[in-house]
């Protein structure tokens, strides 16, 4: 179960929407062991494509570096699908490299209703989970 | 000479659990040989084809080595080689 503050569910919306038509990406970070997603931290998409997304290899350098300094690990890696449904595609899978990770899919393919879904991507197996929005 | 080298979470298999080991060599390629002996199936996860694979990010000290002589790039002793999976994905 992902549980995520309002806020922060809010702000992986709206940079989703801002970014549309190219993939949004970020993460949640938070203290190391608690499974709470605290802070928000959107990325630069690299790949700033429609379909594709990647982490710039020098920020991704320096945000790993900070979380690790501040005894954080990331809780919810998360990125927007613009034109098909917020399911972890082919790609996702097989690109999943933090298994303790909760990874969120949003997708921006209507323009009024944004679909928000969380999954484990575990080995190569993705589980959805329910999401719990907190205040 | 020893040259840290963090290893990211997936790869910790490989190195019984730890976040950190040591090697030594001249160049990034000689450091992975030079692991391989005791951390033996490392090296398939971080080269294909006689290069860098394509979605593991290798950094030397805090540069991407894509950006130095990827694995020809000189290592020394006090170096620190940090190793991350890319975090990438798409719609397919």
């Amino acid at each position: 179960m992902l549980r995520i503050p309002r806020e922060l569910q809010a702000k992986i919306v709206a940079h989703a929407r801002q970014d549309h038509p190219d993939e949004a990406c970020g993460v949640l970070a938070g203290p190391a062991g608690t499974d709470r997603p605290e802070r928000f931290i959107a990325m630069t998409n690299a790949e700033r494509s429609p379909t594709f997304y990647r982490f710039d290899s020098g920020e991704q350098f320096r945000v790993w570096q900070d979380m690790d300094d501040r005894g954080e690990e990331p809780v919810v890696i998360y990125h927007s699908h613009t034109a098909t449904q917020a399911y972890p595609s082919r790609t996702d899978i097989s690109y999943a490299s933090e298994p303790e990770a909760h990874y969120v899919l949003v997708s921006t393919r209507d323009s009024e209703a944004t679909e928000f879904r969380s999954y484990r991507i575990v080995d190569g197996v993705v589980t959805e989970e329910p999401v719990t929005v907190v205040e | 000479m020893a040259i840290e080298v963090r290893i990211p979470t997936i790869l910790r298999t490989y190195t019984d659990g730890a976040k950190q080991v040591e090697g030594t060599g001249s160049t990034l390629g000689e450091l992975f040989t030079d692991l391989e002996q005791r951390h033996g199936g490392l090296q398939d996860r971080l080269i294909e084809g006689g290069g860098l694979r394509r979605f593991v990010n290798v950094y030397l000290n805090d540069e991407d080595v894509r950006f130095l002589d990827g694995l020809d790039t000189p290592v020394k002793d006090g170096d620190t080689v940090t190793v991350l999976p890319a975090v990438a994905g798409g719609a397919r």
